[in-house]
């Protein structure tokens, strides 16, 4: 028997002895799992759907399984930088060629539920993300930003997608905060639980669609409608996030897991 | 509201259907009865009326043609069915007919509608028995058909105290619909809610409504359309199907694709998924129906929107498979034509429109005539008139 | 003005032969006619080879016609003629096979009638009895000709104030005729009171306004006197026959048949009056069809049934002897079996070999026939005057 290198010896070890947990970061892939809303003047995102080819039945007697279909940003999902206009240039920008390096990364997670609970429009400024620091210490490089604002408490409810008659109403970062993030603390991405990476009415701030636009423009992902944030430490959890390999895809449904020591 | 209650214990009753064999003529009558029209054949030649259909007139074997003809008649003779060897008549009896002399000329044997007697006079309706087949029903003159008539009853479907889903119940016309329904008496009506849902479903007009019971559903799921009937309370009577999206584009030029695809979606499989999920449930029941409304662009296709106006055609011609499916269980199927409907779905296509309200009331009163195919609008009547006179023609002129 | 009818000279009916109705019979047609014929060669000595004209009619034959029996019987015959009018289908039988036979076409006709009754045959036969039907009478409740004669009685009574009392006279007449006839399957008591506080069927027409339909055969046989002789059988002549189809069309209701288009030239032609006539047997599938009959037929004004019946007694020894078997009512119906009943019994009247009771001093019977109802009324009527050769 060919001994196992210690280093994946001892994470296999933690995971089997529970010293290591998993926590499941992924909200489950279903027809009525809403998709973003865009204004009707533009395409719209194709929900997710599944019709039974066979269950055990004459169209399969001893089989069971589905056809799929759904938009790329569908669920729980992966945003790569050809996902927006500001990223399509960057190398390696579609799913198939972001860098399987890149699909496991430290998190550190950044708790809005209060804010966002108060004001389901709060906007993340550098300025609170500062005072976050002071608070809890600086954010490393290399790491996702995951903000737990409990949004995904709302799945299941008129209040997660929160569309009204002037549009969605969710909280997200501005532009100072996007900078901040990217360019003085060189994240990997951004993770949030609700249906976009920017805030329902971001649109229509002054630099609009900051976390979309600044994160795929510097080569970095997003990840959306995540869940179970509240479960993860501040700082410490590793985030495996491996979207499909989709040739030429702007993002993926994936299922996403966090190693929490 | 008189929601049914059943016997749990009771074996289920099993529904027929009158005798369906019929000539090639008299099929030619009922298509025209689908319409709503009351015609009799006339000899091209000589003029002579003549019933029941031929193919040759008797007078002097000239050719025959359908005419629309005064509704006129006196009831000759009368009896009472009280034996029959027929199963669905069985389970009607007893049934009262009598012959009578139409204004037009012929004798025909017809229903009777209660209280109407020998000696009187009669105003004739071409209906569609539960087969599909035309019937005359000849009615008192000068009074409506009481909706009570339990022969009557066999001939249209009432809206009155029936469960009712409303497949598409947030377009203008949908809610229509159900405001429309719910002013006729309907004793349920489920509405159909697309998500993505808006905060403002929770309490708009529709959902405020007592006796409207709001339920999620997108026929391009069919999780959602199983689930919704499901959730559906007590047995469902009738089906409006009024989900449809509306988008412009030919079929070289300014096609997205994934706009056209969900609109095919929604306007044929969609159709698919909710008939299959609901014609178990309809074919149980005393007057089922299937309601269609569908855009007349569905006779000859429209190059400004060529994906919807295929997608119309499509089900319309689904709806003709299905109708023949149907009629064997005794569920009628209909048709409901209109134009340009006054929504924000056409609103740069020019006047003639069709109020939403209009178009729903319209629906309420095919249901309650029975009526296979109607035509609500000018723009609809037209196009119909048109096609039905020239279908080559009318289809190049509408592909100009 | 059409031409005088030819003379039925050297033409005679024999050997009116029935086989036993059944209420059902899991027996094809076709049984029902092997045994006619065999009855009939029973009766009269003919072979297969004898008979070189083959006369049939039967709703329940199918997929076969007047062809495929000829075969299936073994047949060879130089005439061949396929009836499909029912209850009509006896007189126009004879009336065909005597000018076959008059004018050498043939020498030896057996004229065959037989239906079968399965349990659910009487619901198909009704189903695809004809297009018109299809169309515009079945969807109307499917009354069967119940609804279609009750709504003939109902106009007819209307029309010319005949009562429920009068057509019970003449089923209970007619009850009673067939309760000396040991073939007959309705034979218990029937009184006038039984009949009017019988069930409706389909309001006017009650329970004994209906015939019972059941499984049976009838034959005869048309020849010439000579043949006739040398087998030394008992033989009948016709006076005189008619027929007529889809008489008045334009009656909005038909209170008459076609009789009423022809019957002054039966009387005619055969000589006689309707009161020379010693018994009638007319067509009775519902006993307004039978008033009808008494006056298109002559034997009363139209309008007059009403006050005909009630001044005649129509029993075995009464005035007008009807229906002498019972009829279909007290008969049975053998579907076209059933048209052809009213000859046979005329002739075991007139040649005096009855089956139940004799009518006295029989020669000259008159027989009536109506049949086929395509659509709102029968549309075939046919009429036959014979008298014994004695």
């Amino acid at each position: 028997m060919i001994a196992m290198d210690p280093t994946l010896a001892g994470l296999l070890a933690g995971i089997a002895s529970r010293r290591i947990r998993t926590v499941d970061l992924t909200n489950t892939l279903s027809p009525d799992f809403p998709v973003i809303v865009l204004p009707s003047e533009f395409g719209q995102c194709e929900p997710f759907r599944m019709e039974t080819v066979s269950r055990y039945d004459g169209n399969g007697p001893a089989w069971y399984w589905n056809n799929i279909s759904m938009n790329e940003h569908t669920g729980t999902h992966f945003d790569a930088p050809a996902h927006w206009i500001t990223g399509r240039d960057v190398p390696n920008g579609t799913v198939d060629e972001v860098n399987p390096d890149d699909f496991i990364h430290p998190a550190v997670v950044i708790d809005i539920s209060r804010e966002a609970a108060a004001d389901e429009d709060f906007v993340l400024t550098r300025a609170f993300l500062e005072d976050w620091e002071a608070r809890n210490g600086a954010i490393p490089p290399r790491h996702w930003i995951l903000l737990r604002s409990d949004w995904s408490k709302r799945v299941g409810t008129v209040s997660y997608l929160n569309l009204r008659e002037d549009g969605a109403h969710s909280p997200g970062p501005d532009v100072t905060a996007m900078r901040f993030l990217v360019h003085d603390r060189d994240c990997v991405g951004l993770g949030v639980e609700t249906v976009g990476t920017d805030a329902g009415q971001a649109a229509h701030f002054d630099e609009p669609l900051p976390a979309h636009s600044i994160l795929h423009g510097n080569g970095r992902f997003g990840l959306q409608c995540l869940t179970n944030l509240d479960r993860l430490p501040t700082f410490g959890a590793v985030v495996m996030a491996m979207p499909l390999k989709i040739k030429g895809g702007s993002g993926s449904p994936l299922r996403v897991i966090a190693l929490v020591a | 509201m008189n929601r049914e209650k059943r016997d749990p214990l009771a074996r289920r009753k099993e529904r027929h259907v009158p005798p369906g064999a019929r000539s090639r003529a008299m099929h030619a009558m009922s298509a025209r009865a689908a319409m709503g029209r009351f015609v009799l054949q006339g000899c091209v030649d000589c003029g002579e009326v003549t019933y029941p259909p031929r193919d040759a007139c008797p007078r002097c074997w000239g050719e025959l043609q359908w005419t629309d003809r005064d509704r006129g008649a006196r009831v000759l003779s009368e009896t009472i069915i009280r034996v029959s060897t027929d199963l669905y008549f069985r389970g009607q009896l007893p049934w009262r007919m009598g012959k009578v002399e139409l204004d037009a000329g012929p004798v025909a044997l017809a229903h009777l509608h209660a209280g109407l007697k020998v000696g009187e006079r009669a105003e004739m309706r071409l209906m569609l028995d539960r087969g599909g087949n035309a019937a005359l029903f000849a009615l008192p003159a000068g009074r409506e058909p009481d909706m009570g008539d339990r022969q009557w009853r066999e001939f249209v479907v009432p809206v009155k105290d029936r469960t009712i889903l409303v497949s598409d119940a947030r377009s203008a016309i949908g809610r229509a619909v159900v405001h429309a329904l719910h002013a006729a008496g309907a004793g349920h009506i489920v509405a159909g809610l697309a998500p993505p849902a808006r905060v403002a479903d929770q309490s708009d007009g529709v959902s405020g409504l007592t006796r409207v019971q709001p339920v999620p559903l997108d026929l391009t799921d069919p999780v959602m359309v199983a689930e919704c009937m499901s959730k559906i309370a007590g047995p469902l009577d009738i089906v409006i199907n009024t989900a449809r999206l509306v988008r412009g584009g030919g079929v070289s030029a300014d096609g997205n694709l994934v706009e056209q695809r969900r609109m095919l979606d929604i306007a044929v499989l969609g159709f698919m998924r909710l008939a299959q999920a609901s014609a178990p449930l309809l074919q149980g029941r005393p007057s089922g129906a299937f309601v269609d409304l569908l855009s007349a662009q569905a006779l000859a296709g429209d190059s400004d929107c060529a994906g919807y106006a295929a997608g119309e055609a499509a089900r319309h011609s689904l709806l003709q498979s299905f109708r023949h499916e149907m009629r064997a269980v005794g569920v009628r199927v209909l048709s409901v034509f209109t134009g340009p409907s006054d929504d924000e779905d056409h609103q740069s296509a020019p006047p003639p429109k069709v109020a939403p309200l209009r178009l729903a009331r319209a629906i309420i009163e095919a249901l309650e005539a029975g009526r296979e195919v109607s035509c609500v609008g000018d723009v609809a009547v037209d196009a119909m008139d048109r096609w039905l006179a020239d279908p080559a023609l009318y289809m190049r002129e509408k592909n100009l | 003005m059409t031409r005088a009818q030819a003379s039925y000279d050297g033409v005679v009916l024999c050997a009116p032969v029935t086989v036993a109705y059944q209420r059902y019979s899991s027996q094809p047609a076709h049984w029902w006619a092997g045994r006619a014929m065999r009855s009939l060669a029973e009766a009269t000595g003919f072979g297969p080879a004898d008979i070189d004209g083959f006369c049939f009619a039967s709703f329940s034959a199918m997929p076969d016609t007047a062809v495929g029996l000829i075969q299936h019987l073994g047949l060879s015959p130089r005439w061949l003629d396929h009836i499909p009018t029912g209850g009509a289908s006896g007189v126009m039988a004879l009336r065909r096979a005597a000018r076959a036979v008059q004018c050498g076409d043939a020498d030896v006709v057996a004229c065959v009638a037989a239906d079968t009754n399965r349990l659910d045959s009487f619901r198909h036969t009704l189903a695809t009895f004809s297009r018109f039907s299809q169309d515009a009478v079945y969807p109307y409740g499917f009354g069967g000709p119940n609804a279609t004669f009750a709504l003939i009685t109902d106009a007819y009574m209307r029309a010319y104030g005949v009562t429920r009392d009068d057509f019970g006279k003449l089923c209970v007449a007619q009850r009673r005729n067939a309760r000396s006839n040991p073939l007959a399957l309705q034979r218990g008591e029937l009184t006038l009171d039984d009949y009017l506080r019988a069930r409706s069927i389909s309001d006017p027409v009650h329970l004994f306004d209906c015939v019972m339909p059941c499984a049976g055969a009838e034959a005869f046989i048309v020849t010439t006197p000579e043949i006739a002789a040398r087998r030394g059988l008992q033989m009948a002549r016709i006076l005189a026959t008619i027929e007529r189809h889809n008489a008045y069309p334009d009656d909005p209701v038909q209170l008459r048949g076609g009789w009423a288009m022809d019957a002054d030239s039966l009387w005619a032609s055969a000589g006689i009056a309707p009161a020379e006539v010693d018994t009638l047997q007319a067509y009775d599938d519902y006993p307004v069809i039978v008033a009808m009959q008494l006056e298109d037929l002559g034997f009363c004004a139209k309008g007059g049934a009403a006050e005909f019946i009630r001044a005649t007694t129509f029993e075995i020894g009464g005035d007008l002897p009807l229906n002498t078997n019972g009829g279909q009512l007290s008969f049975g119906q053998a579907g076209a079996a059933g048209g052809f009943q009213n000859v046979t019994e005329a002739l075991r009247q007139v040649l005096r070999q009855p089956l139940g009771t004799q009518v006295p001093d029989a020669d000259i019977a008159a027989i009536s026939g109506f049949g086929l109802v395509n659509y709102d009324r029968g549309v075939c009527t046919a009429a036959a005057i014979v008298e014994a050769c004695r």
